[in-house]
């Protein structure tokens, strides 16, 4: 091995000194390491031996290195600076206002969207998911449910019927149909559990309604029913404006009053402040100022009975609301039908964090 | 049912602010539809006094008439009406007025005019012009005191407002006026009064003779042969009536609430009808056969009945009748017959107030397929104990109108006379239901007030209440309970949040799952759909409905597939080609003898560009098949974790633990347009049971070694069986397995393919040598050689340094 401290190979390593700013960004690192690098860097293996050196040589040599390598030092922070600067004036020329590079980005069926949100808050208010058949019995969709035999109150549910015999089933069997409403899941759960029951039940229900821009022959419903000792309208009024407190805004005015169902007794239908006009009034809430929102009531004692519990022991209250029409209002929505096309210029509007900008998302949403 | 604001007030002795009336009756629980205002078209229209009427000098027909309105000026008004008299008082339309029923019948707005040479500046009214009737021979003559220039509105009482208030099943008795005041008499905390009809105060109507089942009214014998369809049946028969037009305040009465004046004994029947909510019936005495009325079923094979509209209706052994010695005259309840209709010669009339069984009824309406005013009303219930005062009310009618005779007290068949039903009311039970204690005396204030009688004070911790007739819904102790909260007010009930217990049960399997899977396809980018379950189309094992809303769609669907591939044909007619939607519902199959087995699926379907088209050149390619294995091995991950995907033809399959097949992928041959991609679709059965939770295996401690292995394969032998061969026979030591391409043609002979298979290799305790891996390499290209004739191509590279994935 040569004497490093030979003029010449200090002069070498001096040209290569002075050969940084011609290196590119790679070469730039690795020379900074071969020359610098702490453990074998040539610069820094230099100024490690120094003191092997005799003292005349040390202090001349040693002056010559540390001035090599403040100059390695000097030059490696300007190249790094300068094809940085370089680095950044390419970018400069890219043009990134040009559209961005998207995923398909998939979304949940508004009415799902709505559902979920509903059962979310329901489900902090203590009450658990159950569902049902969508086929019933006439005795399940009907008569448990205290609908008299052959009352005007089932002309309001226009029943599709199963072209297929009455069975036989416990409690009672019967005609089979497609349900009108989720309520049977009432009956359905009293018989299956004890109290304190607290359910929130969603489910697809049928009624022989022609489509139009308010009406389906399918629609999703849900119901509530919460059964135990003790409950009384108080809590009814007080469960069911804390839920619209939460879905509708803080602020959210509500009102019950009087109305009818076979299966609740004192039976009670919710507006909430009509959330167009905030009371006003206008065509969507017919200058009332309020929208219906669900229809509630106390669980009649037959329906208690025929969900195999005591009505003097347990009390409870139920209420049915339908997100389909909750999530035209929500949306401005103007045509249920909406809701049953897959049309992906109406699905895709849905999409969670949809971006403004580019292509398509120029209409209005 | 309509109601009249006007007609209200009479019962209150109050006016009625229309929206605060509305408010009332909504709180009450008897929410109004709509507010129709009535004669609102009438706003310009003033009272004038015609002060002279001169002829006019062109026109032999026509006067000249000066007319003060009011105004500073005398007007000029040319009048073509023969009854226009100096001195009298008449509606007056000035210039710049709209009269609501011109000429044609359209708004007419009145501008100044020549007629026949005279200026005429405005236009003095008749009733039609005004729409206050059909009389448009004279102008109408104002009797009033009010001054020339009072607008008509306040001068007579027109003005009205029509409420259509819907009214629920239980309420049938707010299907009158009366039911009605007698709520809002309570919400206004004020008396209610059935109003005077004016000029009745000259009759004084006997007391009904109470009978049996058979008894005279006049000259008819009327006899109860159907019990059970007639509990009760009034009858009164007026002799020497004269048909005619009613008196302008009951026609307008009736008009106001939307039924047509027809002669002053029909609308004696509607306006009790409306008013009191007991439907009546009046007979042309003169033209029963027999002079005999039987109330009866329809005898089996029987002769139908032509009714007051003119339609044959079939009769059948369910229906209760009237007949008289001819034969059918009535379907008791529902609709008179035309043989026996009042009409302009009727002179003596029978009245027929009758209460008809609910049910019976309703089976007749629906059978025949008719509904009326009066079966609407007989099938919700009316009160058994209005049909007297109804009946006096109708005779007073009648007599004022029509005049005549009434012969003998009016006669009242009640063969078992009952009593309203007595109802016992617990306090405890109030507080119980409601959340809050009522004072006794708001208890007692409540039922007074809906018309009940409270017979006992609460000693034995229960109130006695003989509850009113007219409510034929409150039966039991809860239905009072619900009336207390009802006038008490639901307003009035505090919202207080109270401790309550949770409920005992988790979350349904089937939504948890469900949720799961939904989450997991929105993740992938597909667009969640929801289509109707009613299909066009169903095999032997389809639910069939017996009346489907479209008679094109009866069946229920077995799976979700088609519909969504129908979604896809939809999105091409908007001429979007790109389509990615998902649906999770029900299907249903039929199990003879019990109810149809409902099983929820979830279906997708995808077609189109793989990702969205980008400038830089991304975005271009479709989805291909491979799509959707990937798509499908995520959805049956998703929804049924327990199957397997396995080739079955040229589909993909999910067969679960217990062999069944519970998933199905495939492209799918639809009809499209030329520019359309192929549509990829599949469906898969959900899983209810709890998903396994996901258990944490230990993060490599050592590296992998990966070799990639050119395979030339025979044709017959699939991929997945080198797979499981190559797993066998590379051992433990091998950790993953994939193919990087595949090839076929050039460089290759006929009847092979060749692909290349990346094996990663890694060992748990150590780093693997070179050595081993070689052997393991050598060991596995035996085994393929001699098993499925699988060797290695020749040039292939050998191994690639340890890359680790």
């Amino acid at each position: 091995m040569a004497d490093p401290t030979g003029s010449s190979e200090l002069d070498a390593l001096r040209a290569r000194v002075e050969r940084i700013p011609s290196l590119d960004a790679a070469q730039l690192e690795a020379e900074h390491i071969a020359l610098l690098g702490r453990r074998q860097g040539t610069i820094t293996e230099l100024l490690k031996r120094l003191p092997e050196l005799p003292l005349e040589q040390r202090k001349d040599f040693g002056a010559k290195v540390n001035q090599l390598k403040v100059r390695a030092d000097a030059l490696i922070a300007e190249r790094r600076a300068a094809l940085e600067t370089e680095r950044r004036g390419r970018s400069d020329r890219v043009d990134l206002t040009m559209p961005p590079r998207r995923r398909w980005v998939g979304a949940e069926h508004p009415v799902t969207r709505v559902i979920d949100e509903l059962l979310g808050i329901f489900r902090e208010l203590g009450f658990a998911v159950a569902v049902g058949p969508e086929v019933e019995t006439e005795w399940l969709n009907f008569g448990a449910l205290n609908f008299p035999p052959d009352h005007p109150a089932m002309d309001l549910h226009d029943t599709i019927y199963l072209d297929a015999p009455p069975i036989e089933e416990k409690p009672h069997g019967g005609r089979l149909l497609l349900r009108t409403h989720t309520s049977p899941v009432q009956i359905r759960v009293m018989l299956a559990s004890k109290p304190p029951i607290r359910v929130v039940i969603p489910g697809m229900c049928y009624r022989n309604d022609p489509f139009d821009p308010s009406h389906a022959p399918a629609f999703q419903q849900i119901e509530g029913l919460a059964v135990d000792e003790g409950i009384s309208f108080v809590d009814l009024k007080a469960t069911l404006t804390q839920f619209a407190r939460r879905f509708f805004g803080p602020a959210t005015k509500v009102r019950f009053r009087p109305s009818f169902f076979p299966f609740t007794e004192p039976s009670a239908e919710m507006d909430v402040e009509c959330q167009l006009c905030h009371g006003s009034g206008c065509p969507a809430c017919k200058g009332t100022g309020w929208m219906e929102i669900l229809g509630s009531g106390m669980v009649h004692p037959h329906v208690i009975e025929n969900g195999g519990l005591d009505p003097e022991q347990y009390t409870g209250f139920a209420w049915g609301m339908g997100p389909h029409r909750i999530a035209l209002l929500r949306y401005g929505v103007p045509d249920i039908r909406l809701f049953y096309e897959g049309d992906m210029r109406f699905l895709g509007q849905f999409v969670p964090g949809r971006a403004a900008g580019w292509a398509g998302d120029r209409t209005p949403a | 049912m309509n109601a009249s604001r006007r007609w209200l007030e009479d019962f209150l002795k109050r006016p009625l602010e229309t929206r605060e009336l509305v408010g009332k009756l909504v709180m009450l629980g008897a929410p109004v539809d709509a507010v129709e205002a009535l004669h609102a078209g009438l706003g310009e229209i003033r009272v004038a006094l015609v002060e002279s009427v001169a002829p006019h000098p062109n026109a032999d027909r026509l006067r000249v008439c000066e007319v003060n309105d009011g105004s500073a000026t005398v007007k000029h008004v040319v009048c073509g009406a023969p009854n226009v008299t100096a001195g009298r008082k008449y509606p007056f339309a000035a210039v710049g007025a709209t009269v609501p029923h011109g000429k044609g019948g359209a708004p007419m707005r009145l501008e100044r005019a020549k007629i026949r040479g005279e200026v005429s500046e405005g236009m003095l009214c008749s009733a039609r012009e005004l729409g206050l009737g059909q009389d448009h021979d004279g102008i109408l003559e104002l009797e009033t005191d009010a001054t020339p220039g009072t607008p008509l509105l306040d001068a007579i009482p027109l003005a009205d407002e029509r409420l259509v208030i819907d009214v629920g099943p239980n309420r049938p008795d707010l299907l009158g006026h009366k039911g009605l005041a007698r709520e809002l008499a309570a919400a206004y905390n004020v008396p209610f009064r059935l109003p005077q009809i004016p000029g009745a105060e000259r009759f004084d109507v006997p007391p009904p003779r109470r009978a049996g089942t058979t008894g005279n009214a006049g000259n008819v014998r009327i006899e109860l042969q159907d019990l059970v369809g007639c509990r009760r049946f009034h009858a009164a028969f007026i002799r020497d009536v004269k048909i005619g037009p009613s008196p302008s305040w009951l026609a307008q009465r009736l008009e106001a609430v939307g039924v047509r004046s027809i002669s002053n004994v029909v609308d004696a029947t509607n306006y009790v009808m409306l008013e009191l909510n007991q439907p009546m019936h009046a007979f042309d005495a003169a033209r029963l056969r027999g002079q005999t009325i039987v109330v009866r079923r329809a005898a089996a094979g029987e002769t139908s009945l032509v009714t007051l509209d003119n339609t044959a209706r079939t009769l059948d052994g369910e229906m209760t009748l009237i007949t008289d010695g001819g034969g059918p005259i009535g379907l008791a309840g529902i609709m008179g017959g035309a043989s026996s209709e009042v009409g302009p010669e009727t002179t003596d009339v029978l009245l027929e107030a009758a209460w008809w069984q609910p049910s019976g009824i309703r089976r007749t309406r629906r059978r025949l397929g008719m509904s009326t005013d009066a079966s609407y009303r007989f099938e919700r219930g009316i009160d058994l104990w209005a049909g007297a005062d109804a009946m006096r009310r109708c005779i007073e009618l009648v007599l004022v109108t029509a005049g005549g005779e009434l012969i003998d007290a009016p006669l009242d068949l009640w063969p078992e006379p009952t009593h309203p039903p007595r109802i016992f009311l617990r306090p405890s039970r109030v507080t119980q239901v409601l959340g809050v204690e009522l004072s006794w005396h708001e208890i007692e204030r409540c039922l007074l007030a809906i018309g009940a009688t409270v017979v006992s004070k609460p000693d034995d911790g229960r109130i006695a209440v003989d509850v009113p007739a007219w409510r034929p819904d409150l039966r039991q102790e809860i239905d009072l309970v619900e009336e207390v909260a009802r006038i008490h007010g639901y307003e009035n009930i505090p919202i207080e949040l109270r401790p309550a217990r949770v409920g005992s049960l988790p979350d349904a399997p089937v939504e948890v799952a469900a949720s799961g899977v939904r989450r997991g396809l929105a993740g992938l980018g597909l667009l969640e759909v929801s289509t109707l379950p009613l299909v066009p189309g169903g095999g032997p094992d389809s639910v069939r409905l017996l009346n489907p809303p479209s008679a094109t769609e009866p069946w229920l669907r077995r799976e979700l597939l088609p519909s969504l591939v129908q979604q896809a044909q939809v999105n091409w007619s908007h001429h979007v080609r790109d389509v990615r939607l998902f649906e999770i519902g029900t299907v249903f199959e039929v199990r003879p003898g019990a109810r149809p087995l409902e099983t929820r699926h979830v279906a997708a379907v995808v077609t189109g560009a793989r990702e969205p088209a980008h400038w830089s050149g991304t975005g271009r390619t479709d989805f291909d098949r491979w799509d959707l294995a990937g798509l499908f091995e995520a959805a049956v991950a998703l929804a049924n974790p327990g199957a397997v995907v396995q080739v079955e033809g040229s589909a993909w399959v999910a067969v679960n633990s217990d062999g069944r097949t519970v998933g199905r992928a495939e492209p799918i041959d639809t009809e499209g347009p030329p520019w359309a991609a192929p549509v990829l679709g599949l469906e898969v059965e959900v899983d209810a049971a709890p998903r396994r939770h996901v258990r944490y295996r230990a993060l490599p401690s050592t590296p992998a070694a990966e070799r990639d292995l050119a395979l030339v394969i025979p044709d017959g032998i699939v991929a997945s069986r080198v797979r499981q061969t190559l797993e066998e026979a590379a051992g433990p030591l091998l950790v993953g397995l994939d193919v990087l391409d595949e090839y076929r043609g050039a460089g290759l002979p006929s009847g092979v393919r060749s692909a290349m298979f990346r094996l990663t290799f890694r060992a748990p305790d150590r780093t693997l040598r070179d050595q081993e891996i070689d052997e393991v390499e050598r060991h596995v290209l035996a085994v393929l050689e001699r098993e499925l004739g699988a060797r290695r191509r020749e040039a292939a590279p050998s191994s690639s340094p340890g890359r680790v994935p």
